[in-house]
């Protein structure tokens, strides 16, 4: 049982037709069919790290289920005296047999095994570890919140939630925290790693071909510990340039009316004391910088489809969608608010 | 043979006061030892009340039968509910039932601490379910990590239940691990020299030893972070120079030996189990103790494996991932010396044997998992995902839930002196074998799938919702199978036939008296010639071994016997305490005293600090009656 299925990763965030799928699903015998594929996938792996795993992993599958099998082969086959009832015969033989099968079977060949697995695993865990000798195609920081990320790139330029990287390239990652203990783990491509407050903690990533590998929170952080995904999007290396330059220039401020008067209602409503637009005197720090909004392909750290009516619902009803979330609801008319939705999406 | 003189005599010595005074001041270990489980039950229950809405929850994406603050306080409830108020309970419960009548005794070595053990456990559980009532559960998960459980990101008394309830906790589950090592290895029968000690205790040794080195670290790591909390200490916090991850080592250093705290005796269990229903003495007895010590040893080197993904230096990792394959190797000794004995023997197939081999069925399934997670790389992936979950809950239900049922089918006729009804017991091990794996064995693929752990909710679209939706089937069918034997007990205490001495021809020393046994246990206390005593010894019939065969009647007062530690020889004679209600009275003054420091009042810790000072001289002094009998 091996997964060969490799389906690029897509956007999954939300709306499908749901109830077929899901009984057809239902239908389908566990695990062969369904496969291995699936957007956070750790045995579809699309990088060379968790490639690695996923070797691994089919090792230690199989050693688990051979000795899974002897074991359950070995109470079937002591079944063949088996009785219904309590008979008052007892057998007190030593069995001197015994203590050679436990000496064997329970304890040189699991030493044996054991061991081999040990020395393996530390030689994968040796390559998946970040050296310090190697310099890396780039250096990305990556800061968590509750309940989202920060991206920063050498250049200037701050995403959230989305981390661009060139295809075929190791990329450092540097892990901090805004707050409490997150983990970063993008299974298609990478183990995981934890953000521990005070430390940088330190990975790589690659990715074999342009695509969307989604990631995801793994360490409890509290209330919207479920809504913090994130997307790396690996694009071909001259992809990736265009975006990188793009991503690190200013926002271009709007001439025309709607967009403009959404500036105005962006900078003296409560927006302005979170988040940063670069190129505006918006410059808080405590959300996400939205300098590139109209860009991404996702809001609220996976949660929401970028489409202007998420946006809407995100401004109004932040509360509804994700409850205990830092934003607050923001109260504007609806002029204001087509204003603001008009300025926002001109922020590409 | 409660007509015997001796037995009349002992009756008269031992007895306790009948109606709610007896009730409150007993120190019979049988007594409490049936409150622990039944306490336990209880709260397993709660927890698999619990269990059920978090699995209703996740049935299917994006579902809103509890809101997100609801979620996080049920599952962190469920966690401490299952190890700390169901599994560690009724397990002592057990032991504190089984050990002294397996070891030939009249009591555990201090009554009275026994009595406080099962009081403070209850307090404490009710002190942590109280958090409820004010809608502030703990809810930073059983780990409870600083900084989310610092007061910044917790600003409510929900980990202060939480801190201080494990602390009120420990005192019980300390003095109790105490009472049971001065026990075994003082109490035991003449005769009974170290390799003649039932299986089943070295268990409850074992663990109990495990329990006086790691339980500290929890204390020491609780009383921290409720400094930091209170009084602004800086312990885990990194603003004040502080550092998280003391936290996560202290808490582990005591959390990995915990899944041993609730292994071991449940293997003991299996070794109590087995015997019987394989009709044949056990396979590589020295085998299986040297495993349980050495699980009991390497245990306290393994805990860094919780923490494999939090950056700490490779040198580190490889020592814990080595020791972490490595302690797999005396569970797969004790493995493959019951299947040994299962080979050899003769199978009995009814309920206690059905469990058992479902026990090691899904055990393995847990253990083999568990050799994955000390490969660091794939530990790193897997890591708090929806595989761990499966991984834990097969350890835990198929290591500690399966044998502790088992248990009830074995022991419950000694304990009632009624039999359960066996075509209840097979439906009722089918359900639980069956809604387990449907439950649990999902969640494997959903790990590998990616699907993390503590989530409320999960997204549609993610390929996640079948496996969910099993999973929640599975645990209503678990929950049916649980039920099932809860109403074969209740049948059984009606209208159960009479049970006899020895039910099943077992081979353990509580087979040699009444069911249930009286409140001395045995007329005569034994002197001890084989591993297998109610098999080798016909000498031993109804719990009066005669006087020339080595019997004790001890009718001259309140007293039992203490012998040596290695070859069981008697020593002296010790006089036991009477019952007393002033464990229960302490109790409830330490009560007070937790409640006070829960809600900040200096008035009321005060007032706990004040009774609880007078309920301690209340217990400790000296009184005439005492010295007389």
């Amino acid at each position: 049982m091996r997964c060969v299925a490799n389906v690029p990763g897509r956007l999954t965030a939300v709306g499908r037709v749901r109830a077929p799928r899901r009984l057809r699903a239902l239908l389908i015998p566990v695990f062969l069919s369904a496969g291995c594929s699936g957007p956070l996938s750790a045995l579809d792996p699309a990088g060379p790290g968790a490639a690695r795993i996923e070797r691994l992993w089919w090792i230690l599958f199989w050693i688990a289920t051979i000795v899974f099998a002897a074991v359950v082969g070995l109470i079937l086959y002591s079944l063949r005296h088996g009785r219904r009832d309590l008979t008052p015969d007892i057998d007190k033989d030593e069995a001197q047999w015994g203590d050679r099968f436990i000496a064997v079977v329970g304890v040189v060949i699991p030493v044996l095994i054991l061991l081999g697995g040990f020395i393996y695993s530390l030689g994968e865990m040796n390559a998946l570890a970040t050296h310090d000798d190697e310099g890396p195609a780039l250096d990305i920081e990556v800061v968590s919140h509750n309940w989202w990320w920060e991206v920063r790139y050498p250049n200037g330029a701050v995403t959230a939630n989305e981390i661009h990287i060139p295809t075929g390239e190791r990329i450092r990652l540097t892990l901090t925290t805004a707050d409490v203990i997150h983990s970063f783990w993008v299974p298609r491509l990478q183990a995981k790693m934890d953000h521990v407050p005070g430390s940088e903690n330190q990975m790589w990533i690659e990715a074999d071909e342009p695509g969307i590998y989604r990631g995801q929170c793994a360490e409890f952080c509290g209330l919207q510990h479920a809504h913090m995904a994130f997307f790396v999007e690996a694009e071909s290396p001259e992809d990736f340039d265009r975006w990188y330059e793009n991503a690190a220039s200013s926002a271009s401020t709007p001439s025309d009316g709607s967009a403009r008067r959404g500036l105005d209602v962006f900078l003296s409503s409560s927006c302005v004391g979170c988040h940063a637009i670069e190129g505006t005197e918006a410059a808080a720090t405590a959300g996400p910088d939205l300098t590139h909004l109209a860009a991404r392909e996702t809001l609220f750290a996976g949660k929401l489809v970028n489409t202007r009516a998420n946006l809407e619902r995100l401004i109004v009803d932040p509360q509804g969608i994700k409850p205990g979330v830092g934003m607050p609801p923001t109260e504007l008319d609806s002029g204001e608010l087509e204003a603001l939705l008009d300025y926002l999406e001109s922020l590409d | 043979m409660a007509t015997s003189l001796v037995a009349e005599q002992l009756h008269a010595i031992w007895h306790e006061r009948p109606g709610l005074a007896g009730w409150a001041s007993t120190v019979d270990h049988k007594r409490i030892g049936k409150r622990y489980l039944h306490t336990g039950m209880l709260f397993l229950v709660l927890g698999g009340l619990e269990s059920m809405l978090i699995r209703a929850q996740l049935a299917d994406a994006q579902l809103e039968i509890l809101d997100p603050e609801t979620y996080n306080q049920i599952f962190t409830m469920h966690g401490i509910t299952m190890m700390f108020l169901f599994a560690m309970p009724v397990l002592s419960g057990f032991g504190n039932y089984f050990v002294p009548l397996m070891i030939g005794a009249r009591d555990m070595a201090f009554p009275r601490l026994n009595a406080f053990g099962y009081w403070v456990f209850l307090a404490s559980g009710i002190f942590m379910y109280s958090s409820f009532l004010i809608g502030q559960a703990p809810n930073a998960g059983w780990f409870n990590y600083p900084p989310l459980a610092d007061r910044d990101f917790a600003p409510g008394l929900n980990i202060d239940y939480y801190t201080l309830g494990l602390i009120f906790m420990g005192i019980s589950t300390t003095g109790g691990a105490i009472n049971f090592i001065v026990t075994i290895l003082k109490m035991r029968a003449p005769g009974m020299t170290l390799n003649r000690i039932p299986i089943f205790v070295w268990g409850e040794l074992a663990m109990s030893f495990q329990i006086v080195f790691a339980l500290p670290a929890l204390t020491l790591a609780n009383v921290m972070l409720e400094l930091e909390r209170r009084f602004g200490f800086h312990f885990f916090g990194e603003a004040g120079g502080g550092d998280p991850l003391l936290w996560q080592h202290l808490f582990w250093i005591f959390g990995h030996p915990e899944v041993y705290i609730i292994a071991l005796p449940a293997f003991g269990i299996v070794s109590a189990i087995l015997p019987t229903w394989s009709r044949r003495r056990i396979v590589g007895y020295t085998w299986i103790v040297v495993a349980e010590l050495s699980t009991a040893l390497i245990g306290f080197g393994v805990w860094v494996h919780h923490m494999f993904a939090t950056g700490l230096p490779q040198i580190t990792l490889s020592f814990i991932s080595l020791a972490s394959f490595m302690v797999a190797i005396p569970s797969g000794v004790q493995v493959f010396a019951w299947l040994a004995t299962l080979v050899a023997g003769r199978p009995v197939l009814r309920t206690p044997m059905l469990y058992v081999l479902g026990f090691i069925a899904t055990f393995v399934i847990g253990g083999v998992t568990g050799v994955m997670f000390a490969a660091i790389p794939l530990d790193q992936q897997l890591h708090d995902s929806m595989f761990v979950v499966a991984h834990l809950h097969y350890v835990l239900v198929g290591g500690a839930l399966f044998p502790i049922f088992g248990a009830l089918y074995h022991w419950l006729p000694k304990m009632t002196g009624r039999m359960l009804s066996e075509r209840l017991g097979k439906i009722s091990f089918w359900l639980t074998f069956i809604g387990f794996n449907l439950s649990m064995f999902p969640l494997h693929i959903l790990g590998l799938l990616g699907q993390p752990r503590r989530t409320y909710t999960y997204q549609e679209g993610l390929g996640w919702e079948p496996y969910n939706l099993i999973s929640t089937i599975g645990t209503f069918i678990l929950a049916a199978g649980l039920l099932t034997t809860f109403y074969n007990w209740y049948m059984s205490l009606r209208r159960g036939e009479p049970a006899g001495n020895d039910p099943w021809r077992g081979e353990t020393l509580e087979w040699a008296t009444t069911s249930p046994p009286p409140h001395h246990n045995f007329d005569h206390i034994p002197t001890v010639r084989s591993r297998e005593p109610a098999w080798d010894q016909p000498d031993l019939a109804d719990g009066a071994q005669p006087i020339e065969q080595g019997g004790h009647p001890l009718t001259e007062g309140h007293i039992t016997l203490s012998t040596s530690v290695l070859d069981a020889r008697p020593q002296a004679v010790v006089h036991m305490p009477h019952s007393t209600p002033w464990p229960l009275y302490l109790t409830i003054a330490m009560t007070i005293l937790f409640t006070g420091m829960l809600v900040s009042s200096i008035l009321i810790v005060a007032l706990g600090g004040v009774t609880t000072t007078g309920a301690l001289f209340g217990w400790f002094w000296p009184r005439r009656e005492t010295q007389e009998t």
